[in-house]
């Protein structure tokens, strides 16, 4: 992985930048000026952020930069205060959470919210209700239809939970999950809603590196396998340098640099305003 | 291990497993219900159930409805709404003043069952649809609100309900509902067969609803409504869904009891007969369909064989409840659904000692990793 090319990123006219291989392809996300406030404070502001559609990009950052709420933003969690949002092209703003998961955008929680209670199978099954479509009289009365849908949704369950090789757990209860498991299995979860933009907020917290690498490796894969875009959290920026196409830097609310790894790497308001701090938090 | 390998492993360990095949299933649990069947008519044709303990049977079936569709609101959604009672009424008012209407009094009298039947269906129906309808009318807005105000608002419908029904011949001059006197000479069509019929439909319904992608939508607005949002469930419509679902059961169950006692009086559904409806619910297990059953059945033979304790029996109930929380807070049988054929795989596969892994068990392995 350590030898992988990086692609070139080339600026478009709105200021965003793409991969080489994306270009002339719509972005798949694209957010102009988006911002917050919460009661004064900016939480984020000013955020512009391209996506190709099989870009991983990483949005790195200190704690309490705005990375979670730019997630909250994207997914009408919170109602962004200034700004748009555009998804495959289109206008999200009068999108709801649900008609936004529809249009393609699925994501993790940084505290992991699974269905506790629910078997780790149901949990993914959950995330396919759009793609069953049995009335409630068919599945009352277990109509030809109902069994078809429920073993495709099995089987396709099956399938995703392989990706992380959860199916030994199909039937475990969610909640009873290992961390590092119940953190895949919400992966495999916002998979299963057939996503064009998948949101991992901190899917490697908690892990040690051995897992963090697998991980890194599997969302690659992921990205290959389904040909989608990744947006990532982790504010570990090395983790990201190995699997990432672009970076944003987030400080304070603000990008402060956005680019390749290498460039990200380089940059020296980064290295001040991240690296620099977490020097000065480790001596 | 690659991820390739990993999933080879996993898929073998489920299939060393032993399951017993879903049509199986239906057919041990059709005879089960069979079994139980022809014990209780047996028992009745025989004498064994006199009529006395045949009135606490139908009670006890009632009970299992009106406890076992709360369940669906307050167990498997997760909500607390305290006017069932008010659904119950709706329901038995509905199918009584329909009964009237038909010559099922004069059949019942003549010795006919068979020819009431078309009759009691559309009345089941009815009180069905009626007990829906408001579910619906009260669900939407009651829905909106969580916790203690969608508790309080439900219970501020479930007593705008009994109001409705005391005052309603009074004030529009109807002959309709004979308001606090009562409605009486209903036609008494309720047996302990019918009701043992609609018990077992009402709890396949259920039953059949919670393992569909409805019950799983349902059951993902219970543990995290946010993460439900954001893998495309719209928890409105579950939530309305679940809601309606319990409140025409509770109207079914009201019909049952109006064909019961053939009079109704609006002070039955008063807010405490929600209060021990809940009871049962709390007490059985949150989400336990077996449990609301349990509780249903023992809560209502209890206070009949303590007959002359029957003026403490809100006291018992609220020191139960006291009890349970402090030393079982889950309830009688938790969120435990007890399943025939779930037992049969467990003994078959301890038996023939393959694929040690019982459910839940089967993630330690990798999970050490
Ligand atoms: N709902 C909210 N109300 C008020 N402040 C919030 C809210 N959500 C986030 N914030 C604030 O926004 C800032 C960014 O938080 P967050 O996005 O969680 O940071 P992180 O980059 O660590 O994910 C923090 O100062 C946080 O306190
Ligand atoms: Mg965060």
């Amino acid at each position: 992985m350590a030898d992988r090319q990086h692609g070139k990123l080339y600026p478009l006219p709105s200021q965003n930048m793409v991969l080489e291989r994306d270009l002339g392809k719509m972005p798949v996300l694209e957010c102009r000026r988006l911002g917050i406030n919460f009661g004064g404070l900016a939480a984020v502001s000013e955020f512009d952020l391209g996506i190709g559609p099989t870009e991983i990009t990483g949005l790195i950052g200190p704690n309490g930069a705005g990375k979670t709420t730019v997630f909250n933003l994207l997914t009408k969690v919170y109602e962004p205060t200034t700004g748009s949002i555009l998804l495959n092209g289109k206008d999200t703003a009068k999108m709801s959470t649900i008609e936004l998961n529809k249009a393609g955008i699925a994501r993790t929680f940084q505290n992991i919210r699974l269905f506790k209670n629910m078997s780790v199978e149901d949990n993914v099954k959950v995330a396919m209700d759009h793609s069953i479509h049995c009335g409630l009289g068919t599945a009352l009365f277990r109509l030809p239809r109902y069994w078809k849908e429920e073993s495709d949704a099995h089987e396709r369950a099956m399938d995703l939970l392989g990706i992380f090789g959860l199916q030994g757990m199909a039937n475990a209860k969610a909640g009873s999950l290992p961390y590092g498991a119940q953190r895949r299995l919400e992966i495999v979860r916002a998979l299963a809603t057939n996503p064009s933009l998948l949101l991992l907020d901190e899917p490697a917290a908690g892990m040690n590196p051995a897992e963090t690498s697998e991980l890194m490796e599997v969302i690659s894969h992921i990205r290959d396998e389904f040909q989608i875009a990744i947006l990532l959290i982790e504010h570990d920026m090395n983790l990201v340098m190995g699997i990432c196409d672009g970076i944003a830097v987030l400080n304070f609310g603000r990008i402060i640099a956005k680019g390749t790894p290498e460039d990200i790497q380089n940059n020296p308001a980064v290295i001040e305003a991240y690296l620099g701090r977490k020097k000065e938090a480790k001596s | 291990m690659s991820i390739k390998d990993k999933a080879a492993s996993g898929s073998e360990r489920l299939q060393g497993r032993i399951r017993i095949p879903t049509p199986l299933r239906y057919l041990i649990n059709s005879c089960l219900i069979a079994g139980l069947w022809f014990a209780l008519s047996g028992m009745a044709a025989g004498g064994i159930i006199n009529n006395y303990w045949k009135g606490i049977l139908i009670t006890v079936g009632i009970n299992i409805i009106l406890a076992t569709s709360l369940n669906i609101s307050v167990g498997y959604l997760g909500q607390l709404p305290l006017g069932h009672a008010g659904f119950m009424a709706v329901g038995a008012y509905a199918s009584a003043i329909y009964m009237k209407s038909t010559p099922a009094a004069a059949l019942i009298k003549a010795g006919d069952r068979g020819a009431v039947l078309p009759y009691l269906i559309t009345a089941v129906l009815i009180s069905a649809a009626v007990a829906g309808l408001f579910g619906l009318l009260i669900g939407i807005p009651a829905l909106r609100l969580k916790g203690d105000y969608l508790a309080i608002i439900t219970l501020g419908f479930g007593e705008i309900i009994r109001v409705t029904i005391t005052n309603i011949d009074s004030v529009l001059g109807f002959k309709f509902t004979y308001g606090a006197a009562g409605l009486a000479r209903i036609p008494k069509f309720t047996t302990l067969g019918n009701c043992f019929a609609l018990v077992v439909i009402s709890l396949t319904l259920i039953h059949m609803l919670m393992k569909s992608r409805f019950g799983r939508a349902i059951l993902a607005v219970r543990d995290n409504e946010i993460a439900a949002e954001s893998v495309g469930v719209d928890t409105t419509y579950y939530k309305t869904l679940a809601f309606v679902f319990s409140a025409m059961l509770a109207g079914v169950a009201g019909c049952l009891y109006a064909g019961y006692l053939g009079s109704l009086y609006p002070s039955t559904f008063k807010f405490m007969k929600s209060i021990e409806i809940l009871v049962m619910v709390v007490l059985g297990g949150m989400g336990s369909m077996l449990g609301s059953v349990v509780s249903a059945t023992v809560l209502t033979v209890l206070p009949e064989m303590l007959r002359a304790f029957s003026d403490y029996r809100m006291v018992a109930y609220s020191l139960l409840l006291v009890v349970m929380m402090i030393f079982r807070p889950t309830g009688l049988m938790g969120s435990y659904d007890f399943s025939m054929s779930r037992l049969l795989e467990k003994l078959l596969n301890a038996v023939f000692r393959r694929g040690a892994a019982a459910d839940g068990e089967a993630y330690t392995e990798e999970g050490g990793r």
